[in-house]
């Protein structure tokens, strides 16, 4: 399959900070790719300036067979963009929203009407329809957003942190969404710092951190980089932590962390499942440790990130990206 | 030309959308609006107690004065209006579509253009109900209220760069003040200027300003007969000069804001 997008060497520095360096990446027809990352990774300035919004210092990008830098209206003509910012007039109706874009698509004043009808009553908003947007909800928002990326229809889709910030509801209302466009043929780029909506959206996984490709593959293959399963247990005296470690360190096959940065909560990579979390909690209990609670599961991709960078996902300084 | 329309088209859905705004959020233009009628009263009866124009009312004197300066203060609302945009992330959406790069910026400035029309109809009707007539004709009074619009329109320009440079709002109506203030009162629109001392004389004969006003007052019919003659070339052909600099400013500042739009991001 031929990549709709491509990329190669992106760079962009803001002063000191380096905010994206030298990234590569692709992306075959009628997939997606999942850009994952911390805040301040560079995942809102990929998408920046895969959109035109931004120009790179170095590096080259076709989109949608038209080149970055020398056809930038090319490019626009061809994508459509839903930000992590919702981009609606709050003052507009969501149908004077859509119309509006329409518009500036140049679809013509009634093809540009028929459509936003359209997309208000594939994204359930047509009751709404006829309110300003500040009486919307964030959900609602999001969803007028992403149908304006939609309006004329473009083959490539970029969104940058689609449900950022939204109810768990409205998170899945939004997943099945995306998830129908891509059925339909849609190529994407999706930029997340949730794990499981990579898991969950993304043919190919793009892990990026200070702006550097870290780790590419499939979500299956990058926990495989992460090893095997994991017992996590909660000890009920948090005193007892630093003997639990100690007794559970031989079950380990690799490093034991203690989760969000208590120590109460003890990750223990182990292979053979079961039964060595039943000689595990024996040996705990030979020892008098008592235990909160206990669990036995396959890695997320918040260890693989760990792994891959050393640090977690959440203890990044939340710089402008 | 086709792409020219196309601008053009982009342009006016643009200032489609800004309209909209005023009508659902009514109260940005009252506030805006209600500033003019304080000008007009306060110079009017405040100022106009002691300050002496012979052969004429301070009144008849000062409405052309009073049109320039809220002109010239109006173009804030150009300034405001982008910098706001461009704090929201509407922004990036029109940026990431493959609309004409100057839509945004013309576009406020064609929507503003109905504010004015809307701010000097409110100061026509403040200043006759203080005494201020037109004594011309319909024909040039009709002129002037062009003039007036054409320069506001130019001036909108200027405060487009001011509202693209600045990081907000707040930062607009500072920044504008610095330029506002010395072209509206070191001119001939609330005292004459033959009075200043001559390095502000010479400001005064050559600021645009006093050409609008200038101009305002001689088609509205508002200078006494009898009056000299001024001095100053501008000042003796205050429309060619007024036309001259709304060319001059549009050339110049639409360039400039363009540039600056493709080049901001999302603040």
């Amino acid at each position: 399959m031929p990549n709709v997008i491509e990329a190669a060497g992106l760079t962009k520095r803001y002063g000191e900070v380096t905010a994206l360096d030298k990234l590569d990446l692709s992306v075959a027809e009628g997939t997606v790719l999942g850009l994952l990352g911390p805040n301040g990774a560079g995942k809102t300035t990929a998408v920046s300036i895969l959109t035109t919004l931004i120009e790179p210092d170095s590096g080259t990008a076709t989109v949608a067979g038209a080149d970055l830098i020398r056809q930038p209206g090319e490019v626009r003509r061809r994508i459509g963009l839903s930000g992590q910012y919702a981009a609606v007039d709050e003052h507009l109706t969501g149908y004077e929203n859509l119309d509006m874009i329409g518009r500036l698509y140049r679809m013509g004043r009634r093809p540009a009407r028929e459509r936003a009808r359209e997309l208000l009553a594939r994204f359930d908003l047509v009751e709404a329809g006829d309110r300003p947007v500040k009486t919307y909800s964030g959900g609602m928002r999001r969803r007028l957003d992403l149908a304006g990326a939609l309006v004329a229809a473009p083959p490539v889709l970029f969104l940058d942190e689609p449900t950022t910030g939204l109810d768990p509801r409205s998170r899945m209302d939004l997943w099945g969404i995306i998830t129908e466009l891509v059925a339909q043929g849609s190529t994407l780029l999706l930029t997340t710092q949730y794990l499981d909506e990579a898991d969950q959206l993304a043919d190919e996984i793009l892990v990026i951190d200070h702006g550097r490709a870290i780790a590419q593959g499939t979500a299956d293959e990058i926990k495989g980089m992460v090893g095997g399963e994991r017992i996590e247990v909660t000890v009920a005296d948090p005193s007892e932590a630093e003997k639990a470690r100690s007794v559970l360190a031989p079950f380990a096959t690799g490093r034991i962390e203690s989760h969000d940065g208590r120590d109460t909560t003890l990750v223990v990579p182990i292979t053979g499942g079961a039964p060595v979390l039943t000689q595990a909690l024996r040996a705990l209990d030979g020892d008098g440790i008592g235990v909160r609670d206990v669990m036995l599961r396959r890695p997320t991709l918040d260890d693989a990130f760990l792994a891959l960078t050393g640090h977690g996902t959440d203890d990044e300084e939340t710089n402008d990206e | 030309m086709s792409e020219l329309l196309a601008s053009v088209g982009d342009g006016l859905v643009i200032a489609k959308r800004n309209l909209i705004k005023v009508r659902r959020v009514p109260e940005t233009l009252v506030f805006v609006l209600i500033s003019p009628i304080m000008f007009v009263l306060l110079f009017a009866y405040v100022f106009g107690s002691a300050i002496d124009i012979p052969g004429s009312s301070y009144r008849e004197f000062l409405i052309g004065g009073i049109f320039a300066q809220t002109i010239v203060f109006g173009a804030t609302f150009t300034g405001a209006g982008l910098a706001e945009d461009m704090q929201k992330g509407i922004i990036n959406r029109f940026r990431s579509l493959p609309m004409s790069r100057v839509a945004v910026i013309a576009g406020r400035t064609a929507s503003d253009v109905v504010y004015n029309a809307i701010s000097l109809t409110i100061m026509s009707i403040t200043g006759l109900l203080v005494g201020w007539r037109i004594n011309n004709g319909v024909p040039r009074a009709l002129a002037a209220f062009a003039l007036l619009l054409l320069f506001a329109y130019a001036f909108s320009w200027v405060m487009a760069l001011v509202g693209l440079l600045v990081p907000s709002v707040e930062v607009v109506n500072n920044a504008s003040f610095i330029v506002i203030f010395p072209l509206t009162f070191i001119a001939n629109t609330f005292v004459p200027s033959d009075g200043l001392p001559t390095p502000l004389r010479v400001f005064a004969e050559w600021n645009p300003v006093s050409a609008v006003t200038q101009a305002t007052r001689e088609l509205f019919g508002n200078i006494p007969p009898g009056t000299p003659e001024p001095d100053a070339w501008p000042l003796q052909h205050p429309i060619l000069y007024t036309l001259v600099w709304v060319v001059l400013i549009i050339a110049v500042f639409a360039p400039l804001s363009v540039r600056r739009y493709r080049r901001a991001t999302l603040r």
